[in-house]
């Protein structure tokens, strides 16, 4: 592993300043980080220890819920606020990574997941998002695991979060601290397409820091589901996920939100799906008719073409289970 | 009095494992030790250009890096050894994906890995061949697979198959798969002078490691001693000693220090050993009433350019079931990979699943019940050889498994078994695995306090093996269990065979039970001889033993504890080695052991998940020496017959020949929810023929049955017949 220097910062404002140094890394539950320095991904000369923050609640806010960075998975999804106003996201959390982790992985941190692409975690293969310019090794190699949304010429890595796509389909607002002062960034906003530059994900500054996760005080949302299909029954990253959540009424579709998972560069929010269902009767004809515009851009790879069929099968589960149609 | 064996005790070692103070070969306290960190090459194929090693030799902690140009020549293998060719630092070639280029040794861990990232290593490379489908032209017959004929021919397979009133005729393909144990390889050498060397190595085989080491470094065997208390696990892939032993030795003496060498889990894909890839065409043809009456298993695999390792896979086939004309061959390609090896049930895992998988479709050909399809071809003898089983209670294990299972309940039709969106499906398979012997040593002790002290150069791989031989010494010796210790894993002792083929316990266990009977004829020998003995003059043969003391058969109140005997006799102890051959009489018989599998499985017909919801295995492997290790080895096969089914599988880019499965996130095998309630009869066998302690192996049967049919059962529950392992769903979805 690099060597490297930790510091451990009290507030926010300290934070922000040991953050804006180059090669510099923050550490909060390191399930992650950890894990790629010593694979010699992630290099920093330094790391900002900020899990004396106090960024850990889960609480009411403007008739939502807010939930700090430094909450622990575990935590987050056991909490009666989460489990009864947005149940897609504990099922989210509770469908990835393992106990363990999860009593250990922060909010913030699975915000910031980086891909399980095999060939940006190992350091002598291609790969433009860790090494820009040296290619893409995924693009022609083994690429089952690859994303058939958001791709581009450079990138075909898959987001790995679970948590971030019900967080889509919920319209999560990413609250921070950063030099300028404090911002909230729409979760839509927050990661990026990989376009030319695979290697930059999100929008954050150097030196900005997640403070909280806050969710919208919409009532339906307590009708939300997450689907994921896998490998394994558990502890495996999503071949296809789906968070959604329905407002239905006497039969009708009033609002929907849909988000995909296991598929896309980001956490995928599918407006021409939610479109189609909008005024539509909730029934398995409606659902099917709009899951397949979720993959009408699809573009495939020599070992992911599977993934356009599951993944539609994949949101009409997600669908009917919510709206209680078989 | 109690006996011990087939008593379902508790390990013995168990207190020592769950509390952290059984001491692995990593964990051996040494002072003053290095370490060293391997470098793999990047590489599929070609020659290093150059390696600028002077960023590493600069790096903080760094004693030493060595790679070819430096490197201490070592010994060429011996000529015409069975020996796995190792890549020792000796040249400039690569011959495969992660090869070691270059050793790091540091004062710390830490700092040998932050070096060894700093080594920069200048490659001119080759095209890497790596599909074994694109060299198929290129197959070769090897001499062997393993201890049996490369191809066997009995009857006349092409008339009777040309006959057939039904035949089935398919190809199965198995990939590759690694061992994974929990444990990883792991070293550490330590010098005492110029010739003399300890290793303490996580190894199936001491006695294997100390004769390749001695060789390499030029000593005489007695000059090398390796010890191996404690395994997490082996399965195979520490069944031969891989180039990460020698290169320990290596660095140890380049630096005059113990040196201690832990393998990476990315290193354990990479060159010590893996489960080959198949390509197994099968040839059934059956009469309209079952009777098998043509069978050809034709096995294409592969090896390394350097080495041959053949996965014996058409071996099963010779002798599962009675049939009149059966052809079997095996073949195989050499690519640009490290050498296969040995993986828990080699060549059986996966010749059994393409055989009963092939079954299977001609009972579904036939509208016949596959268990009573294969009681129709029910082998009494061994159909090559025509000689007696030893033992063979596979009937019993159809018929309780097939009970316990409810298996009577079973609807014939593909398809006909739905919960909702849930197809369920029913499948079976016959189990079966060689009962071999090797020939083992083995020494006892009894000391003036009653106790014993029985060892043997074996090894535990997290099995019981501690746990059984002690219950086997505690019977020969008619002691009770807490007076017997038993000991293992030091080339001091006496020597033993690598644990490996399912052997452990018939082959040391006879030697255990040999050399605790060799010791108590010895001590009657002295009672008799000893004036001031209870038992003077009385002739050994006449004399029994019982808690701990000798008597006379015909006078039992005449005895003698076996402490007083050598207080008696003023001796401290007594002792005895013995070497036990493989029974002879084993010759004249077929030696397997055999059982059958039922699973269920789940498919969501949706997506294609896979869930295995139960399963059933009973298998008859002689004696039963613990009911409760034994039962575990059996649930281990089991899981990884879910896994082999349903996970397992290492992937290389077919582009560059290098591996891109390489840690446990991409390389899946079963998790705990993936298990479910997994149901072992123990089917007992009186056997005298097979071993002097009438014990089967049971460590890799489980696996046997188990794959092929869960595979069944997904055919079962969805009319879908995917022959590519693993069955992952994107699999399911797209056959029809």
């Amino acid at each position: 592993m690099h060597p490297f220097q930790y510091v451990r910062v009290r507030e926010s404002r300290g934070a922000v300043d040991a953050g804006r140094a180059a090669e510099t890394s923050y550490l909060a539950g390191g399930t992650s980080i950890l894990d790629l320095m010593k694979l010699g991904v992630e290099r920093p000369n330094r790391i900002v220890d900020i899990n004396a923050l106090p960024y850990q609640k889960v609480e009411e806010s403007a008739g939502g819920v807010a939930i700090g960075a430094l909450a622990r998975n575990s935590d987050v999804a056991d909490h009666p606020l989460i489990k009864t106003r947005y149940p897609a996201i504990s099922q989210a959390l509770l469908s990835g990574a393992s106990p363990q982790l999860r009593n250990m992985a922060s909010m913030s941190g699975n915000l910031l997941q980086r891909t399980r692409c095999p060939y940006f975690r190992e350091v002598a293969s291609a790969c433009n998002k860790r090494r820009p310019g040296s290619g893409c090794a995924a693009m022609d190699g083994y690429n089952r695991m690859h994303a058939i949304l958001g791709t581009s010429a450079s990138c075909i890595a898959v987001h790995p979060s679970d948590l971030c796509v019900a967080l889509m389909a919920l319209e999560a607002s990413v609250h921070t601290e950063r030099p300028a002062g404090a911002r909230a960034i729409p979760i839509a906003d927050f990661h990026r397409l990989p376009e030319d530059h695979p290697e930059l994900e999100t929008v954050l500054e150097p030196g900005e820091v997640i403070t909280h996760i806050t969710l919208p005080a919409t009532p339906f949302f307590s009708r939300s589901r997450y689907v994921k299909v896998r490998d394994r029954a558990s502890f495996a990253f999503a071949l296809a996920s789906a968070a959604v959540a329905l407002d239905v009424a006497q039969g009708r579709v009033h609002a929907a939100r849909v988000a995909l998972g296991g598929v896309a560069t980001k956490p995928w929010r599918s407006v021409e799906t939610e479109q189609a269902l909008v005024g539509e009767p909730a029934t398995l004809a409606t659902f099917e008719r709009a899951a397949a515009l979720s993959v009408a851009a699809a573009q495939t790879r020599k070992h992911n073409v599977f993934k356009v069929a599951l993944l539609k099968s994949t949101l009409v589960r997600a669908l009917s289970s919510v709206a209680e149609v078989t | 009095m109690k006996t011990w064996t087939g008593q379902p005790l508790d390990r013995v070692d168990a207190r020592l494992k769950v509390t952290g103070r059984a001491v692995y070969s990593s964990d051996v306290p040494v002072a003053n030790v290095a370490h060293a960190v391997i470098v793999g090459s990047t590489i599929g194929k070609g020659r290093i250009r150059s390696i600028d090693v002077e960023a590493a030799r600069r790096a903080a902690g760094v004693l030493s890096v060595i790679g070819h140009d430096n490197a201490p020549r070592l010994a060429a293998p011996a000529p015409g050894t069975q020996e796995r060719g190792l890549q020792m630092l000796q040249d400039d070639v690569v011959h495969y994906d992660g090869q070691p280029v270059a050793v790091v040794i540091a004062d710390t861990l830490e700092h040998a890995q932050h070096a060894a990232a700093l080594v920069a290593v200048d490659y001119r490379a080759e095209q890497a061949v790596t599909s074994m489908e694109g060299e198929a032209a290129h197959a070769y017959a090897p001499k062997q697979a393993g201890r049996d004929p490369a191809d066997s021919e009995r009857g006349d397979f092409d008339r009777a198959f040309g006959a057939a009133a039904v035949r089935i005729e398919q190809t199965y393909t198995t990939p590759r798969e690694h061992h994974n144990p929990m444990e990883p390889h792991a070293t550490m050498a330590v010098w005492h002078g110029p010739d003399r060397l300890t290793l303490y190595d996580a190894t199936q085989g001491v006695f294997v490691v100390r004769k390749r080491i001695a060789q390499l470094f030029g000593l005489s065997p007695d000059k090398v001693r390796v010890i191996s208390k404690f395994l997490g696990g082996g399965f195979g892939c520490k069944g031969s000693p891989w180039s990460h032993v020698a290169l320990a030795a290596m660095a140890a003496r380049v630096v005059g220090r113990p040196v201690k060498l832990v393998l990476t889990r990315h290193q354990m894909f990479a060159f010590v050993g893996f489960r080959p890839q198949t390509r197994q065409k099968l040839a059934l043809g059956a009469s309209q009433d079952g009777t098998l009456v043509a069978l050809r298993h034709e096995l294409l695999s592969e090896t390394s350019r350097f080495d041959e390792f053949v996965e014996g896979s058409a071996v099963v086939s010779r002798m599962l079931y009675a049939c009149a004309n059966v052809r079997t061959s095996h073949r195989l390609v050499r690519l640009d990979i490290s050498t296969p090896t040995f993986t828990r049930a080699p060549g059986k895992a996966t010749g059994n699943y393409a055989l009963e998988s092939a079954m299977d479709e001609l009972s579904y050909a036939l509208k016949m019940d596959p268990v009573a399809l294969r009681l129709k071809n029910y082998a009494e003898v061994d159909p090559e050889t025509g000689k007696p089983w030893t033992s063979k209670a596979l009937r019993a294990c159809y018929e309780s498994a097939a009970r316990r299972f409810g298996w009577e309940r079973r609807s014939t039709a593909p398809r006909s078994l739905r919960e909702g969106g849930v197809l369920v499906g029913w499948g079976m398979a016959t189990a079966a695995y060689p009962a071999g012997q090797s020939a083992s040593s083995a020494e006892a002790r009894l000391f003036a306090d009653g106790t014993a002290l029985v060892r043997a150069g074996s090894q535990d791989l997290g099995t019981g093996t501690y746990t059984v031989m002690t219950q086997v010494a505690a019977d020969a010796l008619a002691l009770p269990i807490d007076r017997v210790r038993f000991e293992l894993g030091d080339t001091t002792f006496a020597e033993a065979p690598l644990s490996a083929g399912s052997r452990t316990a018939a082959s040391v266990g006879s030697a255990v039970k040999l050399v605790c009977l060799e010791l108590r004829r010895k001590l009657s020998e002295l009672a008799a001889e000893t004036p001031s003995s209870a038992l003077h003059g009385t002739k050994p043969d006449r004399m029994d033993a019982a808690d701990g003391a000798l008597f006379d058969r015909d006078d039992p109140r005449r005895r003698q504890s076996y402490a007083d005997i050598l207080k008696s006799a003023q001796q401290k102890d007594i002792a005895a080695i013995i070497e036990a051959k493989e029974k002879a009489e084993r010759k004249n018989y077929g030696t397997y052991a055999f059982g059958a599998q039922f699973a269920e499985v789940r498919v969501d017909e949706a997506v294609g998940e896979v869930r295995v919801s139960r399963m059933v295995g009973a298998f008859a492997a002689g004696k039963v020496l613990n009911a409760k290790t034994a039962r575990s080895q059996l649930l281990g096969g089991m899981v990884w017959a879910i896994g082999c089914a349903l996970e397992e599988q290492t992937v290389r880019d077919a582009r560059t020949g290098r591996l891109v499965t390489r840690d446990l996130a991409d390389y899946h095998v079963p998790v705990h929810a993936d298990v479910p309630v997994l149901d072992v009869i123990l089917v007992e066998e009186d056997d005298p023929h097979v071993s002097e302690v009438g014990a089967k192996g049971i460590g890799e049967i489980g696996i046997t049955g188990g794959v092929a049919a869960i595979a069944n059962a997904v055919y079962h529950a969805t009319g879908k017949r995917v022959r590519d392992l693993p069955i992952t769903l994107d699999k399911v979805l797209v056959t029809s």
